[in-house]
């Protein structure tokens, strides 16, 4: 969670460590074909923008998922697998509202709860941001509230009679909170991939780019700009608040921190309120902007979101953010190379070789020893 | 006790004569232990055959289900004692058993359906290509610390899985031969079922004709009032024992040679094993390579009954299945880690469906309910909602037990049991006070 010294970082490291150089001439070797296929005319410039554009909006949403995750690693010392499942309950239980203010009064209300299960009602309602801004920003609050009072209560349940464990006790207890979590979801809502957004109500714009364009729509644009928004928020509390110096604290060295007066358990209590405030927010966000619902909406980001974690530096929240958007930005750019079924695989591979090469990621985060 | 050689001394008086094969076995796995696990199939089977009287089920009927519920606890007892060599007794911590496991599987595939190879030939290929992926992740991966190595782990079995099922490489060549993975639906083709080849004359003919062992056999399960597709079921679970009893007595073989013991050291503390002058990285390569190729094969045993190949097979979900079996059993027990995958393929992984099929045949609702709601306005409809969805409350369950397991009853069933590291219980006085 501490930042290094900005002149510190990147200088010296490439001198001293001809891992991360040769990362780094393998990026920009990359950049340079990237640069080449533009000129010879092999890729189109819209292509690329475009490619880019869906991947800072992945990368936002990754790097939004990621905080709670760092936060997690950093304080309770374990990688929990059930934080993609968190993101899945909170996206559930923010649309479930959202419909029943859309539709309450014309619809029954069974269905509205299990988001237009079993008939697909989406079209009928007709959400969008601009259909429906006040029921999305209610469904936003109430996927905060409930991932946030989930990771609490997930907390008290099962993860604070074992504080003392080792992490990969923890860490094989999140395994069996996601299962759970995830199939208890799939034994209310069914298994299915509702729809929560009506598609042509959708405000689109297209951005002229070369002799082509690309389009950017409402939605994309809604969650890069409120995960911005959550991003400085979060910020602002590490760095001005109590609270925040607190986290900072427990993270760098737990003990020093008890022997200051911090309370540990007040610490990681906010630590679950705020990162699964924000990994519900998340998950709102995702299925806005892909237009569905999916049990396994998290399950399946799971691993790049860790993926975005790693490569920040496990336990950096700011690794967290940075490492999310270079993480959706690469995986979505890869299509210029590799098959478009492939991009899990391109952010998969990356981060199996920062964990090889660099442990500690690029911005080498704080995790005690 | 130690799970292995604690009846050792009593079953070899004089030491000098030389020992019997039953001897040796008896060796390996002392008597309690073959009972224990003995009497927990012996229960398990009782419970299913008092629920399937109970439900109505008929004589043929019982006794497929008694085939259902023995396969699925031998194939989770290969994958669990696979993982226990790598976990109970090294320490690697590997959550991408379902890419071993697929590895080994589509090498199979391509050996013998795709390039035509002898059953026996191609999963010994299937089994050589398996432990050579187990050693590449290993190589890298055992400089990292336990959780990151789960990650790197987990990462690479989703990496086969999606390779496995892009339409990519659904057809390509490799060395000459026209292969593929088949993408999403699985390559084409049926797997060779080894126990068909006892039984009929020609297996893959349109309508197989028995030879003359199959006429045997048949006719003996004739006798009991059972057919010939539950008959030849029963003789697959037989076949899938038989290595389950091979594992076994392999494992506890390794874990008591010098191999075993110090790859235990390492799993207790690996500075002191270093400090012993052992090489201890390339322990836990052999280790973890060979903890994988029994995965490959594992998963042949697994779907060569099945036939059909599908990267749907190698979700994580199965992953985390053979882990809540280990955990049950007592990771580090061998004898633990048998009676864990009975436990839970019997009774955690085979026992809702069964129950669900029982409920069904019982129990025929007048109105489906379709959703949670509906099934709320009645008791009927709630056990019919409860039942058509068990198959994601059986996985609420395991979830559960995995979190309770982990924070009551790290240890497992037997894990209290864990194999000592050297080749006497230094803490056993007996020998020396007498």
């Amino acid at each position: 969670m501490v930042e290094q010294s900005q002149d510190h970082w990147l200088g010296s490291r490439l001198q001293t460590d001809p891992l991360t150089a040769g990362f780094v001439v393998i990026g920009v070797l990359f950049f340079l074909d990237l640069l080449r296929r533009l000129a010879t005319g092999t890729v189109r410039p819209d292509t690329v923008a475009t490619f880019l554009w869906s991947g800072i909006v992945f990368g936002m949403a990754i790097g939004l998922a990621g905080i709670g995750l760092a936060m997690t690693y950093s304080i309770l010392q374990f990688a929990n697998f059930a934080h993609g499942d968190l993101i899945t309950a909170g996206a559930f239980a923010g649309w479930s509202s959202t419909f029943v203010i859309v539709g309450f009064g014309n619809i029954a209300m069974e269905i509205l709860l299990l988001v237009g299960q079993p008939a697909r009602i989406s079209s009928q309602l007709g959400i969008s941001v601009t259909t429906a801004p006040l029921a999305i920003v209610v469904g936003f609050i109430v996927s905060v509230l409930f991932a946030a009072g989930l990771a609490v209560g997930l907390d008290r349940v099962v993860f604070r009679p074992m504080r003392d464990q080792s992490g990969i006790s923890l860490l094989i207890a999140s395994v069996g909170v996601a299962l759970a979590l995830r199939h208890l979801i799939q034994f209310i809502y069914q298994p299915s991939t509702p729809s929560v957004v009506h598609d042509p109500e959708v405000p689109r714009q297209a951005i002229p780019v070369g002799s082509g364009s690309f389009t950017i729509d409402a939605h994309q644009v809604t969650l890069v700009v409120v995960a911005l928004g959550l991003m400085i928020g979060v910020h602002l509390l590490l760095q001005y608040t109590k609270l925040g110096t607190a986290m900072r604290a427990m993270a760098d060295n737990e003990d020093l921190a008890k022997i200051t007066g911090i309370s540990t358990e007040r610490v990681v209590l906010y630590t679950w309120l705020i990162g699964g405030g924000l990994t519900g927010a998340a998950g709102y966000l995702l299925a806005l902007e892909q237009g569905f619902l999916d049990l396994t909406l998290g399950w399946d980001i799971l691993l790049v979101i860790f993926a975005g974690v790693i490569l920040g530096g496990i336990g950096s929240i700011y690794g967290a953010i940075v490492g999310g958007l270079t993480i959706g930005i690469v995986s979505q750019l890869s299509i210029v190379w590799l098959p478009s079924e492939f991009t899990t695989v391109a952010a998969f591979v990356i981060m199996i070789a920062v964990l090889l090469v660099r442990p500690n990621g690029i911005f080498g985060g704080v995790t005690s020893v | 006790m130690s799970d292995g050689d604690a009846q050792a001394d009593d079953t070899t008086p004089g030491g000098d004569t030389e020992q019997s094969v039953r001897d040796r076995i008896w060796a390996v796995a002392s008597a309690s232990d073959i009972r224990l696990i003995a009497v927990t199939l012996l229960a398990i089977y009782a419970i299913f055959l008092f629920l399937g009287i109970v439900g109505g089920l008929d004589a043929n009927g019982l006794y497929s289900s008694l085939e259902r519920v023995t396969f699925f606890a031998a194939v989770y007892a290969l994958v669990v004692l696979a993982l226990n060599l790598q976990w109970g007794y090294a320490g690697l911590f590997n959550i991408g058993i379902a890419g071993f496991m697929a590895i080994g599987l589509y090498s199979m595939h391509i050996l013998t359906v795709q390039i035509g190879l002898a059953y026996p030939i191609g999963a010994l290929g299937a089994v050589l290509i398996t432990s050579l992926f187990g050693a590449l992740v290993a190589l890298p991966a055992l400089r990292l610390r336990a959780d990151y190595l789960a990650i790197v782990t987990l990462a690479f079995a989703e990496i086969v899985r999606s390779i496995l099922g892009s339409q990519r490489f659904a057809e390509f060549t490799f060395a000459g031969f026209d292969i593929g993975f088949g993408g999403a639906t699985g390559p084409d083709g049926t797997l060779p079922d080894p126990v068909k080849f006892f039984l009929y004359k020609h297996p893959y003919s349109l309508r197989p004709e028995p030879n003359a062992f199959g006429e045997f056999y048949f006719g003996l399960f004739d006798l009991f009032i059972i057919d010939d597709s539950t008959a030849e079921g029963i003789l697959y679970a037989l076949f899938l024992s038989l290595f389950v009893g091979l594992y076994y007595f392999l494992l506890v073989r390794t874990g008591n040679s010098p191999f075993g013991r110090v790859l235990k050291a390492i799993r207790e503390d690996e500075t002191v094993a270093k400090a012993l002058g052992k090489d201890t990285r390339k322990f836990k390569i052999t280790a973890f390579a060979l903890g994988s190729a029994l995965m490959g094969l594992a998963a042949i045993l697994w779907y060569t009954k099945r036939g059909g190949v599908t990267p749907t097979n190698f979700e994580p979900e199965v992953t985390f299945f053979v882990f809540v079996a280990l955990i049950i059993g007592g990771a580090g027990s061998n004898t633990g880690s048998v009676i864990g995958g009975i436990v839970f393929g019997a009774l955690l992984f085979r026992g809702p469906v069964f129950i669900e099929r029982i409920i069904n045949q019982r129990l025929e609702a007048e109105a489906d309910p379709t959703t949670i709601f509906d099934a709320f306005g009645g008791i009927d409809p709630f056990i019919v909602y409860t039942t058509d969805n068990l198959s994601a409350l059986r996985v609420v369950l395991l979830g559960v037990v995995l979190v309770i397991l982990i924070q009551r009853r790290p240890e497992g069933l037997l894990g209290k049991r864990k194999e000592i590291a050297s080749s006497i219980d230094l803490e056993d006085r007996t020998g020396g006070e007498n």
